[in-house]
Order: structure tokens, then C-alpha cells, then sequence
């Protein structure tokens, strides 16, 4: 027994009805996909065209897809704790605590670790090259390790549901809860682990976004002339470089203290449980605005689209973003006013993080004007964009009442504070998810999602949103603190039972989703984008064809103005023919790679390994990471050569497409 | 689904009219895979920092949290230090010796300089790990105080880069010798000088908050 | 719909808010609704109009109205930027004195204005429930706290293991109980009544129950409920607060006669060591649910 350290049998929930069935539900679909996928024969083009390609567009979509399946496990959490908390007036509800704590712990965690994180990523990865003008990005190879570490920490989450237990102490793990004396078993390990991996990951993207955008552009491609999309990845992937260092850093001492006996925040020894407080919002304010700023990129781009105008004020939005970018690092402490700082830190921090709203609304407004005179097309990426205009506001006032440290003395830690926060996360960044996947579906697949089944799915999100968050603005006003198990108020009822009815709604929106998705694909001929510009697009990613060839580009785009693809495509309008052919030449491609996929496997063995200290394994898993490095590092032919004919042959099938649809749009007048 | 609405008239690529048109420098496209790597490796050395002084901060906190232990000044044997500064600096300028050797084409001087950079960086460690290790002996372990922790967890994370390094410095001269230099060795033999240099610069931190001010306060 | 939804909140807000810090009992409490409602109401003048202008700009220039102006050039605007930039420059410098004010005024650790002596009170979290010690009277308490009316209360704050708030609501403030550490708070009840206290900071699995409630008595009740705490109970010495430190669920109200001096300094100087936590070893310590 003690070759697997801490692991035995105890470990599986088996006098725990619920986690053992959820958790063998998703082994036995997991064990059936997989048994689908291997009889029909697709590991190998799986294998080949998936797993090891480093291709942005391909890893986008697996980001994507990773944040959608995350999001309904996220969501399960999330019914469960509605209905805790719908059937827990003066009376135990169906949970016993330890479980309900793991679910809401999970629950948040995965949102925003997994949900979150990889859907802004995912829709950065697959558009940023797109609208730079470029075929892929700085580091290839990288990205897929990214990915796939990320992944990774997705894994080791979910295995905790079966082997084990997850953290049962919120999404950040406070300590002294989370140390070892007060959590002894594996919970917080599997989240310091996954956290770390999936953090790895995340880091790295950072750093090649972030070359990518200020090395990697089209020529011509000025950092003024990029499409605001591009400007605020490069806010977020700052932010990443900046801050993912200091959740390491604070994991790890957290790690220490629980493995080795440190005393970084242990109540002994001289631990300081403020330093952590301190650490973990340094990172975790800016990571907020990692996830909101792409999606402000989202909604400026489709704002901009289907109202069928530039976007307003782009400089202003421009100074906006880099404004957000540095102010979300002066604010931290506006998450723990109530530890009796003093009045005048809380009043510094109260009135920066007021500031914060200055760019936002700069931003909103800018959107406004961005309507105004324009011709406004109610698709479903524009609906979830004016949802979103109206809904942050709100939220952003909330979040702006809970800046000013009195009122955060009643509210803090209320359901006031977990209404505001998924009325901007929901309101802001799932949103502008939701938005972005719409919008760019058609060019990651070439055709178009069904529209009627989108908007059907949006009105159900958005009633179920405002049902299921506003009450608990109400119920924070009544004084109900968040995470509670049960409670016996009676004012308190009424709002949950509403609160749980509005996750219902959701639920429905979800289903709709999905619905949505089958149908698009099984009407995929009727829902074709031919030409690659279903929206009358203004950016790059519309100059290519719907899907994109693995190289993106014939050619290289020669962008002259702040629209790139809107000039050229008003020249070729007005002249009614397409410019020059090009030239085409053969074109150097990145090889695909096992090594993201290889490095996430003794990632998981190593984390898994480290969780239930079993340390031959851990070792095992560090020597066969360095080994993948080695090998990697060794491999001479790290490009292949895309020949000429066959660009020009996959071109020119562009070219026609477009020059034959040329006469059917309307013309400039 | 192709719903294109009527497009601008009088188009004229600037659709702000604030002309802001020719702005800095010409963008002539994606820069050489030279500069993208080494610009993307002085990112992650950054946030590499950026972790440092998250340790750096936690030291500052914790550094009076002695719990009645040991403080700096019974502790720290300034000698010793001097001598594994001493050895890293040496190893960092051994190291930017062998890359004009590189660049001058030397497989032997390039494969000599670096060897004279593994072998001062394996001593650093070993007197690192030999501090440690009194350390622990003598009842001062990171088990004993918040303050122990701090610093355990700080310089000891600065030995593992430079345990890193070393595995790093091993798998480059084997590959240096087996494949010479070619131009993607040769990006990476940068990458690994920013490293080693990066860490040198860390080590002047270190010795000057942890030890020096350690040591005298 | 939203705005409707939103009506329909405030209505029912209004309506019914007999607890909570909209329904407040004391001056810390009134003060912090009235920065609520100031602020709100501040907020509420350019939000409102944002979401009529986000409506009716997406109605109005719809692509099928005709009558709408077509200004695909309208992308700048100088005039437009400095107003955009103008207005929640404003509304934060107004808000910004507003927080600056209150947070000196309202710092938890800010003494009432009042004639009266004030009531010391030192309060405890523990794993889980709270225990309340009357240094001046020589009492303590568990899961229950008699406090004068009218009267300034002002509490020391500490934990005995981990991380908790300490929050009545219908009173105003909350604050964190941390192990090592003393936090200040004062509070005042204006009237007699009951109000709910409970923790607002996550504890561990047995949080939910630690709540507690809250009597503010007229000054005569207050000397008869001491006199008579003293006559029954135990004493709670070093050995009895061991025993209370255990992790434990649901405790009922009790009241202790007697405390030893200085419970409160032992505590806070660690001299006593933290609550000892679950078990360890197993990966499911299990719960049981209370029986209510």
C-alpha cells in the first residue's frame, strides 16, 4: 500500500450515492466516446489532424470545445447548489456539507480556471493570427503545450470527483482552512496541482500572444491599424505575463506549508494569513480582467460589424484598455476591506478601483456611438452584445457600489458581491464567449450556426440570467452571506426558490445550445459560407475562406488602413473584380508535434503522483518530461514545405468563390 | 446569411480622418525567427521575475517572523556567500565567453567555456546545498519559522533555476556537439546566456536583501 | 421585460426587508444605508440613461428603418470623446469624496460618539460557533450576545483557528476574525430587539451554523441577565476552552459564569494553542447532518 502513498480504496466515494454516480456517468460517456471514436476508426486522424497539430485555429477550437464541456460540469455545480439551497430552509437538504463545499469549490474554480480562461483563449488563439494578417503564431508547438497542460488541469479537477476529493474551501483556497491541519485530505492538493499546471500553461500563452501581437503582424499592420480584438489580447496576455507568476509563486508557498512543513500562512510560526490575502488578489484582480478585456474586444468587432460602421472612437478605446490594464493591478485590496486596514488604505484603494470605471464607461459609451448612424443587424452575435451593454452597466454599478468600503461593510461576501460578480462574468465575459462563438463559428467551420434556434437560445439565457442573479442582489440586501449550506430566515425563501428557477431557464438556454449545434451541422449545405465573409466583416479573418487553409494566407495581406479587409474589399466592390493574382509561392509550415500532448501526460502522472504522494512516480513523471524536452529539442526538421501549386490551386478556389459573388453585393455608391 | 449592407461611400482607407496614417516606423511584416524567440524568452524571463519578487515580497513580510528562532545574523556565513558569488558571477561571464566563442564558430572554446559554466554554477549549488544542510542540522530547517520558510523557499528557488540551468547547459553542449551551429542552436545557446545572466541579476538581489541586510540587522 | 424585472425587485426590496442592512437598527448600520442609497442614487443617474440610449440607438438605427441616417463616417468625434470621458470622470470624483468621507467616518475601528460608557465586548470564532467574553462583567457567552441598548459596543475581534466574519446585519459592519490578530469594531443597537448575527466568511463545513443571535435589552434586563449568568454555568477556564475548540456543529447558547483573566490575550498571543481541526488522515471525514 504505501507504493501509492496516500491512494487506496477509501478514496473512491462509494457510501456517497452522488459523487460515485456523477463521476461513473461521466467515466462510462467518457469510456464510450472514446470506444465510438476507436470502432469507427478515427484515432489516427484524430491523432494526426487534432491531438499533435499546432495549427492556431485547430488548438483554438479545442479550447473552445474544452470550455464548453467545463461549462457543463461547471453548471451541474451550479444546479446542485441551486437546489441546496432551494430545499435547505430550516431544514439539512439533500448535501451533507463536505459535499456541497466540494460543489461550490468546484464549482467556481472550473468557471474560471476552465470554463473562462480557455474560452477566451481558445477565441484568441483562433482569430488573433487571423486579423493580424499572419499564419500562425510565434511559438506553434508551445501552444499546443499550452493547451494541453491546460487540459491537463481539467483532468486531474474532474479525476477528483471519482479518486479523492476536491478542495472544500472556495475557489481560493484561504488558509488557515486550506492548510494541512485544517484540511488534512486531498482537496486542496488537487487543486494547488491542477491549478499549477493548468497556470503553466496559461503562462505560456501569455507569453507568445504577447510576441505574437508585437512581432508577428501583416505589413503595414501598425499597432494603430490593429482591429481592437488585437489590442485588447494584447492587454489580457500582459496581464497573464504580469500576474499568473504571482499565483505560482503563492500556490506554491501554499504547496510548501502543506508538504513540507513551512510556515508561510499557518497560524503557527510566525505564518501570515494577510500575506495571502495580499498575494492571491494581486493575481486575482488583474485575472478579471483577463477574462473581460478579450471580451470587450468580442463585442467591439461585432458592434462594429453589424451595425456596419468603423468602430467609434478607436484611440479612446485604445487608451481605454491600456488604462484598464494598469489600473487592475492598483486595486487589490478592495477585496478584503473588511480585515480592518485603517481608513485611509481602504479609501485609496475604495477610489482607485472607482477610477476602473472611467475607461469602462468610456468604453460602453463608445459602443453606444458605435450604433449611432449605423445600420444595426439583429443577429444573435449582436443581441448578446447589446444584452451584454446593458447588463454590465448594471453590474458595473454594482461593482462600483461594493468600491466604496462602507457599503462593502454590509455587503461583502454577501450574495450582493456573488450577484455582481456573474452579473459582469456572465453579463460580461460569458457573453461576449457566447458572442464570439457565434461570430467566428462560420469561419472556423464554414457554415453558419442556425440563427433562429441562437436567438431562441439567447432569450433563454438572458431571462434565466436576470431571474436567477437579481434575487440575489436582494437576498445580499437581506443579509444572506454566500456558501451557506442551509439557513432559516424566512425572508430568505421566497428569492432562492426564484433564484433556482432562473438556473432552470439557463439550463434551457444550454439545451437550446446544444440543439443548435446538431442542427447547424446536420443543415451544414443549407448554412454554407461560401465566400468566407457571411457578416460583411471589416477585419482580416474575412479575407480568407471559410474554413481557412493551414497557412491562412496565400499572401501575405499589404494592409494600408485601420480596416484592412474593408478597403480591400470596398476597391474590389467599386472595381468589381478582385485585385492582381499573386504570385504564390511555397509556404515554410510548423511541423505537428506530440509534444504538447506527451507533456501534459507526465503532467497529469506528476500532479496525480504529487497529490497522493506517491513519489516514485513523481519522479518518474519529471525524468519523462525531460526526456520529452530533450527530444523535442533534438528533432532536426521542425517545418515542412506547403508547395506553391498547391497554394495557388487553394487560392484560386477562393479567388473564384469571391469574384463570382462579387456582383450580388451591393455596390458602393 | 450573406447580409451585406451598403458600404461606405467615398471610401478612403482612413475612415477616422484624424490622420494618424503615417505613424512610426514602416511595418514590414513578421519579424526574423531570431528576434521572435529571443524577444519571446525575455518575456518569460520577465514573468520569471515577476515570480521572484513575489518570493521576494513574501521574505520582506515574513523576514521579522522568527518565531524566537535563529534570525539572519546567527545564521548566515557571509564568507561562504561571497565565495558562491563569486562562482556565479565567474559562470556568468565563462558563459559570455563561450557564446563569442560561439559566434566565432569554436566548437572547442564554445564546448570549454561552457563546461567552465556548469562546473562554477555546480559548485554555487554545492555550497548551496551544503549551507542547507547545516542549516537543517542545526535545528534552523523551514519547519522552524515563518522567517525559515521565506528563506528557504526564496534562495532555494533560485537553486532549482540554476539546477534547471544546469540540465538545460548539459542537453545544449551534447547538442552542440553533435549538431554544431546551426542557426536554431544558436537561438537557443541565446536564450540559454539571457537565462543564466537573468539569474546572476536575481542572485544580486538575493545577496543583497537576504544576506547582506540579513546578516548586519 | 428587464426593466419590469428590476421594478419588480425594488418593490419587493422595500417591502420586505425586516432583516438585513437595508432594515438597519443602529448608527453604523443607518449611516452605511444611507452611502448605499447616496451612491446608488449617483450611480443610477448615468446608468439609467445608458440602458434607455442602448435600446433605443440599437431600435432606432435598426437596418430596416428607413428613416434612420445612414453616417458610416461618424467615427470620431472630439466633442463626443471629451463628454464620454467627462462623465464618469465626474461621477467617481463625487463618488470618490464620497468614499474617502465615509471610510474615515465609518472605520470599524472608530469609536461611537455617545454620553454613555461603552460596553466592551471580546469576541471569539471558533470551529464552529462564537464565543463572546464580557471582560468588564466577568462572563462569556456561546452563540448568544445580550448587549445593552442605546449603549456603544465596541468589540475585540480573534480567531481561534481559522479565517471568519463577524456580521450582524441589521447593525452595520462586519469584520474578519483572524488567529494571532485582534480586529476592532463598534457597533450600537438604536432600540431593543433581536437581530441575527452569523458568520460571513467561510469557515469550513460546519459554517452555516454559526449563527447567532443578537439581544439588545434595556439597561435594567442587561444587569439581570449578568447577575443572573452569574449564579449558573460553568466556569470556562484554560481546560474548558481546550474542550470548546473542538470542532463542533450547531452548538445551542450557553452562557458561562466565570472566565479566567486574559483568556482573550492567551488567545490572541497564541499561548493557547489554535483549534486542533478535523481528524486527519481520512479524505471523507463525514458530518453528520443536524438534526433541527
Amino acid at each position: 500500500m504505501q507504493m501509492l502513498g496516500k491512494l487506496s480504496w477509501d478514496a473512491i466515494p462509494l457510501n456517497e450515492p452522488i459523487p460515485l454516480v456523477a463521476s461513473g456517468l461521466v467515466a462510462v460517456v467518457g469510456l464510450l466516446v472514446l470506444a465510438w471514436v476507436t470502432f469507427k476508426g478515427y484515432v489516427p486522424y484524430l491523432w494526426r489532424e487534432w491531438i499533435t497539430s499546432v495549427d492556431h485555429k485547430r488548438i483554438g477550437v479545442m479550447y473552445t470545445l474544452l470550455a464548453m464541456v467545463m461549462l457543463l460540469r461547471g453548471f451541474t455545480d451550479a444546479i446542485m447548489m441551486r437546489a441546496q439551497q432551494a430545499l435547505a430552509f430550516d431544514a439539512p437538504g439533500y448535501l451533507p456539507p463536505d459535499h456541497y463545499n466540494q460543489i461550490f469549490s468546484a464549482h467556481g474554480t472550473i468557471m474560471i480556471f476552465f470554463v473562462a480562461m480557455p474560452f477566451v483563449i481558445g477565441l484568441m488563439n483562433f482569430v488573433l493570427p487571423l486579423q493580424l494578417g499572419v499564419r500562425d503564431v510565434a511559438f506553434p508547438t508551445l501552444n499546443s503545450v499550452s493547451f494541453w497542460l491546460t487540459a491537463s488541469g481539467a483532468l486531474l479537477v474532474n479525476i477528483s470527483l471519482l479518486v479523492g476529493e476536491f478542495a472544500r474551501t472556495g475557489w481560493l483556497p484561504f488558509p488557515p482552512l486550506s492548510e494541512l491541519q485544517y484540511s488534512p485530505g486531498v482537496g486542496v492538493d488537487y487543486y494547488i496541482w491542477a491549478l499549477q499546471i493548468s497556470g503553466v500553461g496559461t503562462l505560456l500563452t501569455g507569453v507568445n500572444f504577447v510576441t505574437t501581437i508585437l512581432k508577428m503582424r501583416a505589413p503595414g499592420m501598425g499597432l494603430l491599424r490593429m482591429p481592437m480584438f488585437c489590442w485588447t489580447a494584447l492587454a489580457t496576455n500582459l496581464l497573464i505575463v504580469a500576474a499568473f507568476p504571482v499565483l505560482t509563486a503563492t500556490l506554491a508557498m501554499l504547496a510548501l506549508d502543506r508538504y513540507l512543513g513551512f510556515h508561510f500562512f499557518t497560524n503557527e510560526a510566525g505564518g501570515n494569513v494577510m500575506m495571502f490575502m495580499n498575494l492571491i488578489w494581486i493575481w486575482g484582480h488583474p485575472e478579471v480582467y483577463i477574462l473581460i478585456l478579450p471580451a470587450f474586444g468580442i463585442f467591439s468587432e461585432v458592434i462594429s460589424t453589424f451595425s456596419s460602421k468603423p468602430l467609434f472612437g478607436y484611440r479612446s478605446m485604445v487608451m481605454a484598455t491600456m488604462a484598464i490594464c494598469i489600473l487592475s493591478f492598483l486595486v487589490w485590496l478592495h477585496h478584503f476591506f473588511t480585515m480592518g486596514a485603517g481608513a485611509d488604505v481602504n479609501a485609496v484603494f475604495g477610489i482607485a478601483t472607482t477610477i476602473i470605471a472611467v475607461p469602462t464607461g468610456v468604453k460602453i459609451f463608445n459602443w453606444l456611438f458605435t450604433m449611432y448612424g449605423g445600420r444595426v443587424r439583429f443577429t444573435t452575435p449582436l443581441l448578446w452584445s447589446v444584452a451584454f451593454m446593458v447588463t454590465f452597466v448594471i453590474g458595473g454599478m454594482t461593482g462600483v457600489l461594493l468600491a466604496v468600503p462602507p457599503a462593502d461593510f454590509v455587503l461583502h461576501n454577501s450574495l450582493f458581491l456573488v450577484a455582481h460578480f456573474h452579473n459582469v462574468i456572465i453579463g460580461g465575459v460569458l457573453f461576449g464567449a457566447f458572442a464570439g462563438y457565434t461570430y467566428w463559428f462560420p469561419k472556423a467551420f464554414g457554415f453558419c450556426l442556425d440563427e433562429r434556434l441562437g436567438k431562441i437560445a439567447f432569450w433563454f439565457w438572458i431571462s434565466g440570467f436576470y431571474v436567477a442573479f437579481m434575487p440575489l442582489y436582494v437576498l445580499g440586501l437581506l443579509g444572506m452571506t454566500r456558501r451557506m449550506l442551509r439557513y432559516d430566515v424566512p425572508e430568505w425563501h421566497p428569492w432562492v426558490l426564484l433564484a433556482g428557477f432562473g438556473a432552470v431557464l439557463i439550463l434551457c438556454g444550454i439545451i437550446v445550445q446544444i440543439v443548435q449545434l446538431v442542427v447547424s451541422i446536420r443543415n451544414r449545405e443549407q448554412l454554407r459560407d461560401v465566400i468566407g465573409d457571411p457578416w460583411d466583416g471589416r477585419s482580416l479573418e474575412w479575407a480568407t475562406a471559410s474554413p481557412p487553409p493551414v497557412f491562412n494566407f496565400a499572401v501575405l495581406p499589404n494592409v494600408e488602413g485601420e480596416e484592412a479587409y474593408w478597403g480591400i474589399k470596398q476597391r474590389a466592390l467599386s472595381e468589381q473584380r478582385l485585385g492582381e493574382e499573386p504570385v504564390y509561392e511555397a509556404i515554410e509550415m510548423p511541423r505537428n508535434s506530440p509534444t504538447g500532448f506527451i507533456t501534459a501526460f507526465f503532467a497529469t502522472v506528476t500532479g496525480f503522483a504529487l497529490i497522493w504522494q506517491i513519489w516514485w512516480m513523481v519522479m518518474l513523471g519529471l525524468v519523462g518530461a525531460f526526456a520529452t524536452f530533450v527530444v523535442f529539442a533534438w528533432r532536426d526538421v521542425v517545418e515542412y514545405e506547403f508547395p506553391a501549386e498547391e497554394v495557388a490551386r487553394i487560392d484560386r478556389e477562393r479567388r473564384r468563390a469571391r469574384a463570382a459573388a462579387l456582383p450580388t453585393l451591393r455596390q458602393p455608391t | 446569411m450573406t447580409d451585406i449592407a451598403t458600404p461606405v461611400p467615398g471610401f478612403q482607407g482612413d475612415p477616422y480622418k484624424i490622420g494618424h496614417r503615417h505613424h512610426g516606423r514602416a511595418e514590414v511584416g513578421p519579424a526574423s525567427t531570431r528576434i521572435v524567440v529571443a524577444y519571446g524568452f525575455w518575456l518569460f524571463l520577465l514573468s520569471d521575475i515577476i515570480m521572484f519578487s513575489a518570493l521576494f515580497a513574501a521574505y520582506a513580510v515574513l523576514a521579522g517572523s522568527t518565531a524566537d528562532g535563529p534570525t539572519g545574523r546567527d545564521l548566515f556565513e557571509t564568507p561562504r556567500v561571497a565565495v558562491q558569488t563569486v562562482c556565479l558571477l565567474l559562470s556568468s561571464f565563462a558563459c559570455g565567453l563561450a557564446a563569442v566563442a560561439a559566434r566565432l564558430r569554436s566548437q572547442v572554446w564554445t564546448q570549454i567555456g561552457l563546461l567552465i559554466t556548469g562546473l562554477l554554477g555546480l559548485a554555487f549549488l554545492l555550497l548551496e546545498l551544503q549551507e542547507f544542510a547545516n542549516m537543517i542540522a542545526a535545528g534552523a530547517g523551514p519547519s522552524r519559522s515563518a522567517f525559515l520558510s521565506a528563506f528557504f523557499a526564496l534562495v532555494g528557488c533560485h537553486g532549482l533555476h540554476i539546477t534547471l540551468g544546469l540540465l538545460w547547459l548539459g542537453t545544449m553542449m551534447a547538442q552542440i556537439y553533435v549538431k554544431g551551429f546551426r542557426p536554431p542552436i544558436l537561438r537557443r545557446l541565446a536564450c540559454f546566456s539571457l537565462f543564466w545572466h537573468a539569474l546572476d541579476i536575481i542572485w544580486v538581489a538575493l545577496f543583497s536583501v537576504v544576506y547582506l541586510i540579513g546578516a548586519h540587522t | 421585460m428587464r426593466c419590469a424585472v428590476l421594478l419588480a425587485l425594488a418593490t419587493a426590496c422595500s417591502g420586505c426587508s425586516s432583516v438585513g442592512p437595508l432594515d438597519p437598527q443602529g448608527p453604523v448600520g443607518a449611516a452605511e444605508k444611507l452611502i448605499l442609497i447616496n451612491s446608488l442614487a449617483i450611480m443610477l443617474t448615468i446608468v439609467v440613461p445608458t440602458i434607455l440610449a442602448t435600446l433605443a440607438f440599437a431600435w432606432w438605427f435598426r437596418a430596416s428603418n428607413t428613416k434612420a441616417v445612414y453616417r458610416p463616417d461618424f467615427v470620431y468625434s472630439g466633442q463626443i470623446e471629451l463628454i464620454v470621458w467627462s462623465i464618469p470622470i465626474l461621477v467617481i470624483l463625487l463618488l470618490g469624496g464620497i468614499a474617502w468621507i465615509s471610510s474615515h467616518e465609518l472605520d470599524p475601528a472608530q469609536p461611537l460618539d455617545s454620553a454613555r460608557k461603552k460596553l466592551e465586548v471580546q469576541v471569539v470564532s471558533l470551529d464552529w460557533k462564537w464565543l463572546f467574553i464580557y471582560p468588564e462583567q466577568g462572563i462569556a457567552t456561546v452563540n448568544q450576545l445580550v448587549v445593552p441598548a442605546a449603549t456603544p459596543i465596541h468589540f475585540s475581534l480573534t480567531s481561534a483557528s481559522v479565517l471568519n466574519a463577524f456580521f450582524v446585519p441589521q447593525l452595520g459592519s462586519m469584520i474578519y476574525t483572524m488567529n494571532g490578530m485582534t480586529t476592532q469594531l463598534n457597533l450600537q443597537s438604536d432600540r431593543p430587539g433581536r437581530f441575527h448575527g452569523l458568520s460571513s466568511h467561510f469557515s469550513g463545513d460546519g459554517f452555516s451554523g454559526m449563527s447567532f443571535e443578537l439581544q439588545a435589552v434595556t439597561d435594567g434586563e442587561f444587569d439581570r441577565w449578568v447577575a443572573e449568568a452569574k449564579r449558573a454555568g460553568p466556569i470556562l477556564d484554560e481546560n474548558a476552552y481546550v474542550a470548546l475548540s473542538a470542532q463542533s456543529l450547531d452548538e445551542r447558547p450557553a452562557i458561562y459564569r466565570g472566565v479566567v483573566p486574559n483568556l482573550f490575550h492567551s488567545i490572541v498571543m497564541q499561548e493557547l494553542a489554535p483549534g486542533p481541526g478535523p481528524d486527519a488522515g481520512s479524505p471523507h471525514p463525514v458530518a453528520p447532518i443536524p438534526e433541527r
